[in-house]
């Protein structure tokens, strides 16, 4: 088994009304800048994971997603599996 | 009348929906999240509150309460759930109620009182109101945005599935009187078998003149009616 550190992004899905997103639209156009044409805010979560491989903590995070950590009617997620070693936040 | 009220870390209406269930001639029961029987009870209230701080999603890690797979079983079986607030959200968390709760359009917490017409009064949870009536009752949340997609949204209007919406003094369900931003102003809805209600409005706060209303006991004498009739009682 090896150690493995997952980092998981919960997006609003696209289209969905984001309030939180659209008020930061709107204080970043306050700041001139008019490049910005969409915000979104989702959340980020690091998990820290024992797995036989990349694969298995991989499904293991897909698997804890659609359970939890992503509600399936408003959000997307996207993993990415890391090694520990590597420099991260969290480190 | 037997209603178990469960009760999560964070739960601050559960007392108020204990005083309204013995108003109407029932017997409350509080029920803590870590049990995992409900007991012999003919009805199950999830209340308001911040269970679990609202910590991921409001209502999401209260999913995972060992009562609530006693919840579960007990709604497949036909027995009636009623989540407010909270418990709305924890409902659709779980899956018995489609769709979810974003956060208000306003981005603000929103303690005041709205208006709800009565859109389908045929249901357990309605039967002592009139189609159109209006109802007067605080709400008091930040998500309560209700989402789902069209074509359940479609299904909940052509099944009579929403059972209240957020009106004007008129009975109109402008844009205004949305408080929240809710898909087609939903305020409350049942699930396909009709057993199991969620809304975000607190009927359990309009229950005595001294609140300043009364309209939301009849949700409450309507479920004691229902239940008597089945002889649950």
């Amino acid at each position: 088994m090896s150690r493995f550190r997952l980092e998981i992004r919960v997006i609003p899905r696209p289209g969905l009304l984001d309030p939180e997103g659209k008020a930061i639209h709107h204080a970043l156009r306050s700041l001139d800048y008019e490049q910005v044409s969409e915000v979104r805010v989702g959340k980020l979560l690091y998990l820290d994971v024992e797995a036989a491989s990349g694969e298995q903590a991989r499904e293991g995070a897909e698997a804890m997603c659609r359970r939890l950590l992503a509600n399936p009617v408003t959000e997307d997620f996207e993993i990415e599996v890391r090694d520990p070693s590597e420099e991260t936040v969290l480190a | 009348m037997r209603v178990a009220i469960v009760t999560f870390p964070g739960s601050n209406c559960d007392y108020d929906l204990y005083k309204c269930v013995q108003l109407v001639g029932g017997t409350p029961e509080f029920r803590w999240h870590r049990e995992v029987g409900l007991g012999d009870v003919d009805m199950v209230m999830l209340p308001g509150g911040f269970s679990y701080g609202d910590y991921l999603r409001p209502g999401a890690i209260a999913t995972m309460s060992p009562i609530m797979d006693a919840v579960k079983n007990f709604a497949k079986a036909g027995g009636p759930v009623l989540g407010i607030c909270n418990g709305f959200q924890t409902l659709c968390e779980s899956g018995l109620l489609p769709g979810a709760l974003l956060r208000n359009r306003s981005l603000l917490f929103s303690s005041r009182d709205v208006l709800l017409r009565v859109e389908n009064a045929t249901s357990i949870f309605t039967q002592e109101y009139e189609a159109g009536q209006i109802l007067r009752m605080p709400m008091a949340h930040a998500e309560g945005n209700y989402h789902a997609d069209e074509e359940t949204l479609d299904r909940l209007e052509g099944e009579g599935r929403v059972l209240f919406r957020y009106t004007d003094a008129a009975g109109e369900a402008t844009d205004g009187a949305n408080p929240n931003g809710s898909a087609r102003s939903i305020a409350g809805i049942l699930n396909e078998s009709g057993n199991v209600m969620g809304m975000m409005p607190h009927p359990e706060r309009a229950v005595e003149p001294i609140l300043g209303s009364v309209d939301g006991l009849g949700l409450f004498t309507a479920l004691l009616a229902n239940l008597s009739a089945l002889g649950t009682t």
